[in-house]
């Protein structure tokens, strides 16, 4: 996933590896599901892609499997909130969030079923499977669903962290994990908490705004800016699409003048063209530019060739934000 | 336990207030609504052990209408039931009125949103399989339509609710016949549907939809113990008002001031000739 000069920012960091976010949610909804047998699992064929098959031993009562089925996953999984189960409905967020789209928008969402949608193996996780099995698409249809909190954690903490906040909150949540091991983030100034950014690193020359498993790219695009460039760069992961912490976007807008977002998803819809309205409705005097994947037939390779060949690493971020400085005339 | 004799008042009058919200709305789902009015006269009347003040027991039976265009002859139902004052019935498609066309949970009873077809029995069957988790005794309903089963996810539920043995699961399908753009026969075929669902593992009972006492028999009780149940039942598009009655066009038609003072004189009839029998 990384190269040997991000591996060895890493190491300067001092960040230590990780597990999937996958198998640290699966970890995390055993414990909520042990405490309260209210709490349910609800799979369609994916306990094993959702490392759920230790959860299904332990728990057998406690996990319902609907086959591959996910538009019955969906409203099964609302019939069972409504009946007072705390459900987690678990299925790769390819097929979550597109062929159940309509049961999310008005079983859960507009129904308001307190559900968590789980989408595992999430943006390009497959890899090379293609895009059958890519869910690029999510943030941008979900976030114009009303009632709906969207979130893409970034690291074991913010997945552990946002597994226990989805099992209180009381209203619908999708959550997107992917499969890839992850650097541990450093802790930030701000605790997770849903609809708030976590500044990882402050700095105002340069703000990196990214979400899920690019944001440890970006932290270390950040880092190695400063070693080779003297700058200073805001790293802020934003777990949470949406509501989105404009407050956090605009202060960055405001205080860096530079803004790049990172997120594994199209360039449309998603956390980039979140943090452009945010901006340009403030007439923030600050330029931006959007990494992720661009409006095209998608590059084919494994989820780090992908992210690789479109620039989500920290080689390529550092890259972008020196060419945004230089576009506008900012000294590198 | 109201009698015969009250029931078929009841639906006579359900009849006259689904005319008059709609007309009034000059919008709704009028041939659908007076298809299925009885099934919802007989439920809300002597099978769900649901009530105003019961509506969020954990325990009360839960009713699910999948075919939410129909909602008219539900908010009607709902109104005379007293979960709402019926006034409210006024605010039918206003600005800012909780009274949508189609069935929302921000009105009092109404368990689940619904208005697009197929999303209905999923949920349903989420239910059913709490209950049966739990060992709750609670049953659960979901009205269908018979050209909403052309909607595929309808059938992932079945096969579900038959997976998971849920007997107090109960579906009602609305069979008249009819849809939008014609007979359900040649818009898309959904026969035969009891060979069909008891090929998915169902019970399967067929009746006729407009006979109080045959609902009121096959609603009353799980139709197999393991196995969810579904009752088709024979309706006729519109009933009650003989020029809607079987005719594609009263879908969503309103009656215009003259069809609408006919309709009203049709069923003040039948409630006259209801009182005259009856005494």
């Amino acid at each position: 996933m990384h190269s040997e000069a991000a591996l060895r920012v890493a190491a300067r960091l001092g960040l230590e590896m990780g597990r999937p976010n996958l198998e640290e949610f699966a970890e995390a909804l055993m414990v909520r599901a042990r405490a309260d047998r209210n709490v349910l699992a609800v799979t369609s064929d994916s306990r094993g892609s959702g490392k759920l098959s230790s959860f299904a031993k332990a728990l057998p009562g406690q996990i319902v499997e609907v086959g591959i089925a996910e538009q019955n996953l969906v409203g099964m999984a609302a019939g069972l909130a409504s009946a007072g189960k705390t459900v987690f409905a678990v299925s790769p967020a390819c097929f979550l969030t597109a062929r159940a789209l309509e049961q999310i928008k008005n079983d859960i969402a507009y129904s308001d079923q307190p559900v968590t949608l789980v989408g595992i193996s999430a943006g390009v996780s497959y890899g090379a499977l293609g895009t059958t099995h890519h869910s690029l698409h999510d943030f941008a249809a979900l976030r114009a669903i009303h009632n709906l909190i969207v979130a893409a954690p970034a690291d074991n903490f913010e997945t552990r962290s946002a597994v226990h906040a989805a099992a209180t909150v009381r209203v619908p949540v999708y959550l997107r994990f992917g499969k890839a091991p992850l650097f541990t983030l450093p802790a930030g100034e701000v605790p997770f908490a849903f609809g708030r950014a976590r500044v990882l690193r402050p700095g105002c020359d340069v703000a990196f705004v990214a979400a899920g498993e690019t944001v440890i790219h970006a932290l270390l695009a950040g880092a190695y800016l400063e070693e080779t460039h003297g700058l200073e760069c805001r790293v802020i992961s934003m777990p949470t699409l949406k509501p989105l912490d404009s407050a956090a976007v605009l202060a960055a807008g405001l205080e860096c003048h530079t803004m790049v977002t990172a997120e594994e998803h199209s360039v449309h819809g998603g956390l980039g063209e979140a943090c452009a309205a945010v901006l340009a409705r403030a007439g923030a005097p600050c330029t931006l530019d959007i990494v992720g994947i661009p409006d095209e037939y998608t590059f084919t390779g494994s989820q780090a060739e992908i992210f690789h060949h479109y620039g989500l690493s920290m080689e390529g971020l550092a890259a972008t934000a020196i060419s945004l400085r230089r576009r506008v005339g900012t000294t590198a | 336990m109201p009698t015969d004799h009250e029931l078929a008042r009841k639906s006579l009058q359900y009849r006259r207030q689904i005319l008059r919200v709609i007309k009034r709305a000059g919008a709704g789902h009028i041939g659908g609504s007076l298809s299925c009015v009885d099934i919802l006269n007989v439920l809300y009347n002597r099978i769900l052990r649901v009530s105003p003040a019961t509506v969020t027991e954990p325990g009360r039976d839960r009713y699910i209408q999948s075919k939410g265009h129909s909602v008219e002859a539900l908010y009607v139902v709902l109104a005379e039931r007293g979960f709402f004052p019926e006034s409210e019935l006024e605010t039918l498609g206003a600005p800012a009125s909780h009274f949508v066309g189609h069935p929302t949970r921000n009105v009092p009873g109404i368990e689940h949103n619904t208005g697009a077809l197929g999303h209905g029995l999923s949920v349903a069957v989420g239910m059913a399989l709490a209950a049966k988790m739990d060992r709750a005794r609670f049953r659960t309903f979901v009205l269908l339509g018979d050209g909403e089963l052309a909607e595929g996810s309808n059938w992932e539920a079945a096969m579900a609710a038959a997976h998971y043995g849920l007997d107090s699961l109960t579906a009602i399908i609305d069979c008249n016949s009819l849809q939008i753009s014609g007979p359900t026969s040649a818009v898309m075929n959904s026969e035969p549907l009891g060979e069909k669902f008891a090929a998915f593992g169902w019970a399967v009972r067929r009746v006729d939809g407009h006979d109080i006492e045959a609902l009121t028999s096959v609603l009353g009780a799980p139709l197999a113990p393991g196995r969810p149940g579904v009752v088709i039942a024979d309706t006729v598009k519109g009933k009650g008002v003989s020029f809607m009655e079987d005719t594609v066009g009263w879908h969503h038609g309103v009656p215009d001031d003259e069809q609408y003072v006919r309709a009203l004189a049709e069923i003040d009839a039948g409630l006259a000739n209801l009182e005259r029998g009856a005494q």
